[in-house]
């Protein structure tokens, strides 16, 4: 045996060794991170999922013409001013007769939620026939009584300490006994705004407010970004000053905290150019500045790993430049640019600090039908719910959370599809 | 093991120093031969290379042809030779002597480097290659080019060779079309080899079949001219031979100018050659005469394998 032998001998156990515990801490940081990813899904699916069901109650309504003030012949002017209210109060005194107690009697008026006569006022204009009937109709409960349901309020804890009180407990079990009681899929969530009752509140104006405003961000940020890349590393001069001033900037501007990119927003675009806040437009316009850097510093990246030797090929062939760019060498890049755009949105999506400053905090219960329309995004209604101090709202939090992150996931998908396609075409 | 040890440090021993030149048993090529810069000197004074590199009625006529790279760095100097219309020319020469560099001149694809010069005369069929108006895209179209690597067109065979024709607006319908990737691929010998799968990515095919492709691709425009630089050095010996009598058909309808490292293929397909060493022209002259009777030093150590 040689020394050279010797020597890589004496050293070999060393090296699996060092070998050996290299693994072993990636490993470790795989699960640690795993570990992580499991405990924060579980934790919002936990406290989310119950979100996506709403306890409704049944009353027996009846919608006689005297208390309502109104006939069946009335005009539609006439039939909105009409007595629900009345209506809904007679119903609750019916199935719960003897409530004599002032306190106790609006007590019983707030087990249905507060829309419950609005709901009644739609029904009755869209059919005034049913004026004169009974009906059996099941009403959304109030946040309270659907947290309660859910059995997130203890009733053996002493009276004071809940926010169900004993009467009202009387009422639910009688309720309950009667089967007039349902747990049911929450559409609510998903067809309507924002509300200051939890169980009126729903997730579909800052949904539509996120998609408009990716919409935006898209639109304006893609194109740009790749036409900007593209001028980069395809014509722009090689070690010019400008050149790479330039692109130090777009570095720079990649790392600039994004709330400054509001108060930017806010004083060039609202303030300056008179963009309507709170609007997805307006949204849109400042993330994309905040995605563009991301895009293009990706896009370059593609463009630059795409082989020379294409490029002499297509130029050799006798193709100008603009065609050698976009015969050849965008389309090779595509999938990467395709990555770093993904990237940017899904920073985009999740973005917050810059839309508090122009004004899509603000409380918006109607759903936008358009990229002019005040709004609210999902990342901000879930800031605006966390903040909210009815018990209610945690998991409606938690629920919008859920949502975000499968907005998030359909985006993935649809990038993967689009590169799965640009890949097999080549 | 003691006496590895002392057989390792003895292997040591054996090797020479790089500057002990005293009692090495490999000659020193340098040293045998004449100082380098007085060669470049003389270069230099004679203004053009020795034997015969000019014609009568040339395709390419090119006068002091300097290129320049970044104002400062000379890769070519004052180059004259002209190259016969139908002829095979081959540049041979040490790496980085510029041999490459004059032949991307021929089609203007230098200008595609970024602060490349040229100076002096260019000329294909009396046209000045580096005229204001002479446009390079057409010239790209009557100059065509196959490079060291197979580069096909990430896309199918089929749109590898229709990408020329329907760049310029060769083909007026696709059955013109179809027509002109046929012949160009029975003229490459690839279209026996890849008629039934022609919708499949060229990418997929061997390297020699890539090249060939290549070539295709090139002549589907119908250039004049064919630039070929080192077409096969990324190939094996069996691709090697399919391509090099490939070029020697091809020689009866184009002019073709190939740069070679390999001087058996420079002797084999060539009618003429040239001698390129440090950005000069050295010698240029028929093939035959180059390889038996070389009339410059520098092109005999080089041929003889002395350095190179």
């Amino acid at each position: 045996m040689s020394t050279t032998t010797e020597k890589v001998k004496a050293g070999l156990a060393k090296r699996y060794a060092k070998e050996k515990r290299f693994r072993m801490f990636g490993m470790a940081s795989i699960i640690i991170s795993m570990a992580m990813l499991a405990i924060l899904l579980i934790s919002i699916f936990s406290s989310g999922l119950p979100a996506f069901q709403q306890t409704y109650l049944r009353l027996n309504v009846n919608l006689d013409a005297e208390t309502l003030g109104v006939d069946n012949t009335a005009s539609q002017e006439e039939l909105r001013a009409a007595n629900y209210f009345g209506v809904m109060q007679n119903a609750m005194n019916e199935r719960f007769p003897g409530v004599t107690d002032r306190r106790q009697k609006k007590d019983l008026r707030q087990l249905v939620s507060g829309n419950a006569q609005y709901r009644l006022q739609g029904m009755v204009m869209a059919d005034p026939s049913l004026i004169g009937t009974k009906q059996s109709i099941w009403f959304l409960a109030d946040d309270d009584i659907d947290t309660y349901f859910k059995g997130n309020i203890d009733r053996t804890l002493p009276e004071d300490d809940r926010r169900i009180k004993d009467h009202q407990l009387k009422w639910l079990d009688d309720l309950e006994a009667s089967g007039d009681v349902d747990v049911r899929f929450n559409t609510v969530l998903f067809t309507s705004g924002d509300s200051r009752e939890p169980e009126q509140a729903g997730i579909l104006g800052a949904l539509l407010g996120s998609f408009y405003t990716m919409l935006v961000t898209l639109l304006l940020s893609f194109p740009v970004a790749v036409a900007a890349a593209i001028y980069l590393e395809e014509f722009a001069p090689k070690n010019n000053w400008f050149v790479d001033f330039i692109e130090v900037n777009i570095n720079n501007l990649a790392a600039v905290p994004s709330i400054v990119f509001g108060l930017l927003g806010l004083a060039v675009f609202i303030q300056f150019f008179g963009v309507p806040r709170s609007t997805p437009l307006v949204g849109g316009l400042v993330l994309s500045l905040m995605t563009l850097p991301t895009i293009i510093i990706a896009s370059r990246a593609a463009l630059k790993a795409v082989p020379p030797s294409i490029r002499e090929a297509a130029l050799g062939m006798g193709a100008s430049k603009v065609q050698t760019v976009f015969h050849h060498t965008l389309p090779l890049a595509m999938p990467g640019i395709l990555t770093g755009t993904i990237i940017g949105m899904a920073q985009a999506l999740g973005e917050t600090a810059p839309l508090l400053m122009i004004g899509m905090i603000a409380f918006i219960i109607d759903v936008p039908g358009g990229i002019t329309d005040p709004a609210a995004v999902l990342p901000v209604q879930i800031y605006l719910w966390s903040d909210s101090p009815e018990r209610a709202f945690t998991e409606k939090t938690s629920a919008a959370i859920i949502i975000l992150l499968f907005f998030l996931i359909l985006m993935n998908i649809l990038a993967v599809l689009l590169r799965k396609r640009f890949e097999r075409r080549w | 093991m003691y006496e590895t040890t002392t057989l390792v440090q003895s292997d040591i021993k054996m090797n020479p120093e790089p500057g002990d030149t005293t009692n090495s048993p490999i000659p020193e090529p340098q040293s045998q031969d004449v100082d380098i810069r007085t060669v470049i000197d003389e270069l230099k004074a004679a203004g053009h290379a020795v034997g015969k590199p000019f014609l009568d009625d040339p395709k390419i006529r090119c006068r002091d042809l300097s290129v320049f790279y970044d104002q400062t760095k000379q890769a070519i100097f004052d180059a004259s030779i002209d190259i016969g219309k139908n002829q095979v020319v081959a540049m041979i020469g040490p790496s980085g002597c510029g041999k490459s560099t004059y032949l991307r001149c021929i089609n203007r694809m230098n200008d595609t480097i970024p602060n490349c010069k040229v100076t002096g005369e260019l000329s294909l069929d009396g046209e000045d290659v580096y005229a204001k108006d002479q446009d390079p895209v057409l010239l790209r179209a009557r100059v065509g080019m196959v490079f060291q690597k197979p580069n096909p067109f990430p896309k199918s065979i089929y749109d590898n060779v229709a990408y020329g024709p329907r760049l310029h607006g060769l083909a007026n319908n696709r059955a013109e079309l179809d027509e002109i990737v046929e012949s160009s691929l029975r003229k490459a010998g690839l279209f026996n080899e890849v008629k039934d799968r022609l919708k499949s990515p060229g990418t997929g095919l061997s390297g020699g079949q890539q090249q060939r492709l290549c070539i295709a691709r090139a002549m589907a425009v119908s250039p004049e001219v064919i630039l070929m630089d080192e077409p096969t050095s990324a190939l094996d010996p069996i691709a090697t031979a399919t391509i090099e009598e490939l070029i020697t058909e091809l020689s009866e309808s184009y002019t073709i100018c190939i740069v070679t490292h390999s001087m058996q293929q420079a002797a084999r397909i060539s009618h003429r050659t040239a001698y390129f060493h440090m950005g000069y022209l050295v010698e240029v002259n028929d093939t035959n005469t180059v390889f038996t009777n070389p009339e410059h030093r520098l092109t005999e150590n080089y041929i003889t394998g002395r350095f190179g």
